[in-house]
């Protein structure tokens, strides 16, 4: 079966630095595949190739089968690959349904509120997203992530800032979603990871240190020396 | 749309149209110059006020529709429709080629390049000054500014022709940025305003978006100086220069950016306003300068833009 | 600035005198552009703001230097060294309200600077205007020096000017390579929260970073109003050029606005002795246009973070 998502030889460098280097990725559909590793292991670039925001120095994306290393952002989210950033980006001056309406490519007309009933934030169609709590805007850029109707959800650290309450909020929606959409989750919250993650991969300085089950990860020796043992 | 909005659209015609009747020759002749240029505010307000970019060398647009027509005209032999009809297209296809390579920059690179480009052309004009005329500029003669369309013959010497004339342009511009600022593409040009990294990845093509708004604003500016050119007569170098590039940045900014009526209500006042104070000073431009720095410090959204956002939430 | 063009109706120049002609005009040109630059380059280096009323602050302290001249018995000489103290005191201070009054309120949103600064523009030009009139002032040199080469003679006012630039660039060189004052300022350009973290006030900063750059452009303008006349419409070319050597130079480069000035002075001295000055104009403004798009940091600048 073809695999939903896959990196062949992918690198990236900035200058004398290599962010990502030479990482062959598999991503199979229906999976959450949580996404670790230390800080400046290259995983926001990681997903920054993977979802276009930034073009790779060298090697390919695969997505179900075609290559689309060379297709902008916008392109690539029209195939079906949606991204939450990691530091909140939503229109503030705008409303919240006015947010999940450009989202779901239907701009100044209603329909997008199933969106906002999936996340919990319904009541709140009509408040500028700006007024919005921290963990509400989260809330938001998932729903809008929802609304582009995803093959694959990418989340960017959803839970960083989140109250415990808000996290197991999140975890129940989260699973929720990887019933329709397959679900890359960049995390550093590793009870979160445990509870959710089909898959682990873990990065480390630019390449793949280690993948399995969550199980297996949490056993390897050297996951725990390069990350885990630390915190 | 609402009925709400469409019917203060009217209103506004409706209102302008009557204002013929009683107003004086004097004011007729100012509110003919006020409407054509209006719409020159307008196309400017799209690509300024809704997608956000800040062009300081939109002249050159309302030149090249100013010197199409006049040198159709007087040149190639063109009646006035055809001469009209000439100059928006090359409008349109400049627009195009231009906002093909400034596009690539954004911010300030973006005002610069346009500021830039601009000056280009007004020197370009200086330059083919066999053709130009310069400064001195070319007067279309009474004779050629009589047609037919449609059988009925038509003078643009006429006041009554010229201010209906304009009138219904001014119509066709609002119809036409109403439309625009409604549809989706409206919606992502605000998108694109607020947050583009975010616009493009929610799928949308934001590159497409800039450059539909940029020929679509450099089309209203060819229009308005192809008519310009037409209803006044004139076509000369001052009208290329980077001051009537600040003219519709400043008009809309007054009226009030991202609404639809207040490019027209910023050129009326501005109008106004330096009608009023040459009456002391030949320093007009002292007060545009004073005007630009209080509304950049106390009103950026300009007259409307500051009632809609106090009171008037619906207005478009 | 175009440099003048010596009538030599009389003695038809063969190519290379005409050359060397067109390389010396170039080289003032070059120098005195370099110096109305710098302030520019500085303001944007490190605010990130575009003064757009520049060229007027240029403009203004070449009105000053007549008006001074005109005041000050003693003949051009000490009326020259009064200007060359009065017009930046004057031209800075006007920098410094605008700062206070104006940029800081709108907290340097680089678009609102932008228009604000028009509207100085037209404020400072209609008030020079309305006060001063509309004519041409001409200032007389402080002293006069003829060389004499085989083929023509050449102004050694001019050449003094190229010396003062150059002295002038190297003394700002040396402040932002070498002292304190520049370390604090190359530090709040690179960026401005970390330099907030490391207590450097930065507003104090911005305050005399922009009233350096007005008192730089008054310094070049003094120098250059004996060459030129002094005339209320004069800003608009030092305003456009100094665009130019920003940008092809780079912002906040000071190494990439002098090679620059070099580039463009010269080309431009030599294109307008030979072809039309409108055409090395179009030329000048259409390759600025180019090299932003395609290398919106300019020969040496820094990419945008």
């Amino acid at each position: 079966m073809t695999a939903l998502l896959e990196t062949r030889a992918l690198s990236r460098s900035f200058g004398g630095l290599k962010a990502v280097s030479g990482v062959d990725f598999t991503l199979q559909k229906g999976e959450v595949r949580a996404v670790i590793g230390p800080n400046g292991a290259g995983k926001t670039t990681f997903v920054s190739l993977i979802s276009g925001r930034i073009a790779p120095s060298s090697g390919t994306i695969l997505f179900e089968g075609e290559d689309v290393t060379a297709l902008p952002a916008h392109a690539r989210v029209k195939r079906g690959i949606a991204y939450t950033f990691q530091i909140t980006s939503i229109y503030s001056n705008l409303t919240v349904e006015e947010n999940v309406a450009l989202a779901s490519h239907r701009p100044g007309k209603p329909g997008s509120r199933v969106f906002l009933e999936r996340v919990g934030l319904a009541d709140r169609a009509g408040q500028v997203a700006g007024t919005l709590s921290y963990g509400h805007q989260r809330l938001l850029e998932v729903a809008m992530g929802l609304a582009l109707r995803p093959k694959l959800l990418i989340l960017d650290e959803p839970t960083q800032g989140l109250s415990d309450g808000e996290i197991e909020g999140f975890i129940r929606l989260v699973r929720d979603v990887a019933q329709e959409a397959t679900v890359m989750l960049i995390e550093h919250n590793m009870p979160v990871v445990m509870e959710l993650a089909s898959r682990i991969t873990v990065l480390d300085r630019g390449s793949i240190l280690a993948e399995g089950s969550p199980a297996e990860i949490r056993a390897n020796h050297a996951v725990q020396d390069a990350y885990l043992g630390s915190g | 749309m609402s009925a709400k909005s469409i019917l203060l659209h009217l209103a506004v015609v409706a209102a302008l149209f009557a204002l013929q009747f009683v107003a004086s020759d004097y004011m007729v002749l100012v509110l003919t110059r006020i409407m054509v240029l209006a719409i020159y505010a307008m196309g400017y307000n799209i690509l300024f006020g809704y997608a956000g970019l800040l062009s300081l060398g939109h002249a050159m647009f309302f030149a090249t529709g100013l010197y199409a027509a006049a040198l159709g005209v007087t040149r190639l032999g063109l009646g006035i429709p055809e001469a009209f009809l000439l100059a928006v297209v090359i409008g349109v296809i400049v627009s195009l080629v231009i906002g093909l390579i400034v596009l690539r920059t954004s911010g300030v690179a973006f005002m610069i390049v346009t500021l830039m480009f601009s000056q280009a052309a007004f020197l370009t004009v200086l330059y083919f000054g066999d053709y130009t005329r310069g400064d001195e500029g070319i007067v279309i003669p009474d004779t050629l500014r009589q047609f037919s369309v449609a059988g009925l013959s038509m003078d643009l010497t006429s006041p009554v022709l010229r201010y209906n004339l304009a009138l219904g342009f001014l119509a066709f511009a609002i119809a036409v940025s109403l439309l625009v600022v409604r549809s989706k593409t409206g919606h992502v040009l605000v998108a694109i305003r607020e947050n583009e990294n975010r616009t493009a990845m929610l799928g949308y093509d934001v590159a497409r978006y800039k450059l539909r708004a940029f020929v679509l604003s450099g089309a209203f500016a060819a229009f308005s100086g192809a008519a310009y050119a037409l209803m006044f007569a004139y076509a000369g170098s001052t009208l290329a220069s980077i001051q009537y590039s600040i003219h519709p940045l400043l008009w809309t900014l007054l009226g009030g950016a991202a609404t639809v009526l207040g490019p027209i209500l910023g050129t009326a006042i501005m109008f106004v306003l330096v009608d009023v104070a040459s009456g002391f000073t030949t320093a007009t431009l002292l007060a545009v300068g004073v005007v630009l720095i209080l509304l950049v410090l106390f009103f950026p959204k300009g007259i409307l833009g500051t009632l809609r956002q106090r009171y008037i939430r619906w207005l478009p | 600035m175009q440099p003048g063009h010596p009538c030599k109706a009389a003695h038809p120049l063969a190519f290379f005198p005409h050359l060397l002609l067109a390389l010396l005009e170039g080289t003032v040109a070059a120098a005195v552009l370099a110096l109305a630059a710098l302030g520019l380059s500085l303001v944007f280096g490190v605010m990130r703001v575009v003064n757009v009323a520049h060229g007027e602050f240029f403009m203004l302290a070449a009105m000053l230097a007549w008006w001074v001249a005109k005041m000050v018995p003693g003949g051009p000489l000490a009326g020259f060294l009064a200007a060359l103290v009065v017009a930046p005191l004057a031209v800075g201070f006007l920098a410094f309200l605008t700062e206070r009054l104006l940029l800081r309120r709108i907290n340097y949103d680089p678009e609102a600077t932008i228009v604000a600064t028009i509207g100085l523009l037209f404020v400072i030009q209609q008030l020079a205007l309305s006060l001063l009139g509309a004519d041409a002032k001409p200032v007389a040199a402080p002293f006069t020096y003829r060389i004499v080469f085989p083929w023509f003679g050449f102004s050694g006012y001019k050449l003094f000017v190229v010396a003062a630039s150059v002295a002038l660039l190297l003394g700002v060189w040396f402040v932002l390579a070498k002292t304190r004052f520049g370390l604090i300022m190359r530090v709040t350009q690179f960026d401005r929260e970390t330099a907030t973290a490391f207590g450097i006030p930065v507003n104090t900063v911005y305050s005399a970073v922009f009233v350096a750059g007005a008192a730089l452009v008054a310094v070049a303008a003094v120098l250059i109003v004996p060459i030129q006349q002094a005339h209320y419409l004069m800003g608009l070319d030092p305003l456009l050029m100094s665009f130019i050597v920003v940008i092809i130079g780079g912002l906040g480069s000071i190494k990439g606005s002098v090679v620059a000035a070099l580039i463009i002075g010269l080309a431009d001295g030599v294109i307008s002795m030979f072809f039309s000055p409108t055409l090395a104009s179009i030329i000048a403004t259409l390759a600025v246009a180019l090299v932003l798009v395609v290398r919106p940091q300019g020969l040496y600048g820094q990419a945008p973070r």
